[in-house]
């Protein structure tokens, strides 16, 4: 826990969701992982954040170990439309991610908002929700607010309950 | 360094006796830099070179962030920057698969026609990179490279291979914030890195490095950390080969604040640094940034105005497009102009500069802070490399907000009403009631307090251009100068897609 500098913020809900935030491999950028974290963990849920630069692999491995609730990439280098699509396929292709509610969101292109083609693209190839910049946070709040909580749920995570 | 033009009865054309670097204890080290100090260590061509002379003709050098995938578009964008009206070094910002050393997403990202974020340097034939500046970076426009790589090594080769010198970074600034590097290894590979550039004076050339360590997380780190961080990286520049150097500082969101932090960066350079060419060079924020082009544009021109101010050879600009994404050459052009334009306007006020003591003359402790943090860290060890990181481990070092893993992670900040960036913890650093005079610390920010105090600058700057009549400005109650009331108006037109 006190390996990441933004330490737990907030009381977590024992009926909190185990969420992964993490951004991809080229992007450096943490502000909006600090942030989404502390949303997170204001909301009660238990918040593992991966950092800057995670590697598909490294991204992959921490979600099969957590086996998360919730997994969020955020990206805001431009390069997380191209990104995003590879590591949805890589989360997908594991039995034990492959219902795993996973959303992504940020500056996804180099050249401005989103489109809805972009986004289509990126609901079709497996996640289950896209935040482009500019009021997308209550949007994801309420999409969060919609996840049953955790302790609720009688199934193991990734059991398709829901969706 | 500051105190460049600070002395008096020099050059009064130049800086008209500019009060941020004078008027205080710092008058007697600052005075010999101007110009007794930079026959001796400043080379005669190259980067460094070429910064000190626009500095000795009294003109603020600016310089964009701008990378391009596409070789004949970063030809054209180089063009456009020496061409403009201002005196400026290029820029080949590289992209971010580029930087993170994955060049095999950068050479498939080519192939497919992906949109790249930047130059890829690494990928193109170093030919085309070589036709790319031919006939354009020379001698009268040095072109730096720009990466934000933990582990540069490749970087620094291929950068040398086309025949340029000056890049930017550091073991710090570009491991910890940005990658998730082990320090160790970043300080080894930028060791590695330092001693190739350097490499190449044996064959008449003079590397330039640029510490990014002044920016760190780009807002919310208080100016004595950025300071410290800033001059311990050029320490490990200089003990790995490198005789010129530039130290970088990012405007924050008090002008006071950032003022007292450039004349103190200046102060300590002039002493920790005095057999190294080196100059001072101010990053325009880069924090969330203005939505509206008349916010950007001002936080820009007071960004130049504090160049001038405090001393800084050197400006990065911002451009309108900065909140909304990577921007033009256009864009850039006319950044790089409104800062020429804003830092003479500045240079010019002689009724500012020789009245009331500056707003800087205000001790709030910077110095003192910085000071303890980098005396602290020169302690662990002889060596810089290792000294920054046992730093680190022992959290002497410890940069708020930061996410890495070798970061300690304890201390936080958060920003007063005015801007002013203030500790709400400093962890185990050396630096407990130094500068807050006893009284309580400001609460740890949540997720809104958070979102509040990043886009601070952004809602003042907004605000301001809605608003111009109540620009803050102390001086004279002129009705409003015509450039900023016109101009917003006309890049509203020009840059809204």
């Amino acid at each position: 826990m006190e390996q990441h500098a933004v330490e737990q913020h907030g009381k977590a809900e024992p009926t909190g969701l185990e969420v992964v935030v993490t951004t991809m491999a080229s992007d450096s950028h943490t502000w909006n992982l600090v942030f989404l974290q502390l949303l997170l963990e204001e909301l009660g849920h238990r918040v593992t954040n991966l950092g800057a630069c995670v590697p598909d692999e490294l991204l992959v491995a921490e979600c099969r170990r957590i086996e998360p609730d919730l997994i969020v990439l955020s990206s805001v280098n431009g390069h997380g439309f191209n990104d995003g699509m590879r590591v949805i396929e890589a989360l997908r292709a594991r039995p034990e991610l492959a219902r795993t509610p996973t959303v992504i969101g940020g500056k996804l292109g180099i050249s401005g908002s989103g489109t809805p083609a972009r986004q289509r693209a990126l609901l079709t190839a497996g996640f289950d929700g896209v935040f482009e910049e500019g009021g997308s946070v209550l949007d994801f709040q309420s999409f969060v607010g919609s996840l049953p909580a955790a302790a609720s749920r009688t199934l193991p995570a990734g059991s398709g309950v829901l969706l | 360094m500051t105190g460049h033009g600070g002395g008096t009865g020099d050059a009064p054309a130049v800086r008209p006796g500019a009060p941020a670097t004078t008027g205080t204890s710092a008058a007697p080290v600052a005075s010999g830099a101007p110009d007794a100090s930079a026959p001796s260590a400043v080379p005669a061509s190259g980067f460094g070179a070429f910064v000190a002379r626009a500095r000795a003709a009294g003109a603020l050098v600016v310089q964009p962030r701008m990378g391009m995938a596409d070789p004949l578009r970063m030809r054209d964008g180089l063009r456009a920057t020496r061409d403009a009206d201002a005196v400026t070094v290029g820029t080949v910002t590289l992209d971010s698969y580029t930087r993170t050393g994955d060049l095999e997403a950068a050479r498939r990202a080519l192939a497919e026609g992906v949109g790249l974020n930047g130059y890829p340097i690494a990928t193109h034939p170093a030919d085309t990179t070589r036709a790319v500046l031919r006939g354009i970076a020379d001698a009268r426009f040095p072109v730096q490279v720009r990466h934000g790589s933990a582990m540069p090594e490749h970087i620094v080769r291929a950068l040398l291979a086309v025949g340029l010198d000056a890049t930017e970074g550091g073991p710090v600034s570009y491991c910890l914030p940005y990658s998730r590097t082990p320090l160790r290894e970043a300080v080894t590979a930028w060791q590695r890195s330092c001693e190739l550039l350097a490499s190449t004076r044996e064959y008449g050339a003079s590397p330039h490095l640029e510490t990014f360590g002044g920016c760190l997380m780009g807002q919310l780190c208080p100016p004595s950390l950025l300071i410290a961080v800033s001059v311990l990286e050029a320490l490990f520049f200089r003990q790995h080969g490198l005789t010129s150097v530039s130290l970088s500082y990012a405007q924050q969101a008090d002008p006071r604040q950032d003022e007292e932090a450039l004349t103190v960066l200046g102060r300590l350079a002039g002493e920790l640094l005095p057999d190294v060419d080196h100059h001072v060079v101010l990053y325009a924020y880069m924090g969330v940034f203005p939505r509206s082009p008349g916010g950007a544009r001002l936080l820009l021109e007071d960004a130049a105005r504090l160049a001038v101010r405090a001393g800084a050879a050197r400006l990065i600009v911002k451009t309108t497009a900065e909140a909304h994404r990577i921007p033009t050459v256009g864009e850039n052009l006319r950044a790089l102009e409104t800062a020429a334009a804003a830092a003479a306007d500045e240079r010019a006020r002689p009724a500012l500069t020789a009245g009331a003591p500056g707003p800087c003359a205000v001790d709030t402790g910077i110095e003192a802070e910085a000071r303890a943090l980098i005396g602290a860290v020169l302690e662990l060890d002889a060596d810089v490399g290792r000294a920054l990181v046992r730093a680190f481990a022992a959290g002497y070092l410890d940069v708020p907000y930061c996410l890495h893993p070798d970061n300690a992670g304890r201390a936080r900040t958060s920003l007063a009403p005015d801007g002013r960036l203030l500790w709400s913890s400093v962890g185990s650093m050396p630096i407990a009631g130094i500068a807050d005079g006893g009284g309580p610390r400001p609460p740890i920010l949540g997720s809104a307090g958070l979102i509040t105090a990043l886009s601070h600058v952004q809602r003042t700057y907004d605000d301001r251009a809605a608003d111009p009549p109540r620009t803050p400005l102390p001086p004279p109650p002129t009705p409003v100068p015509p450039r900023t009331t016109s101009t917003p108006r006309r890049e509203l037109g020009l840059t809204t897609p």
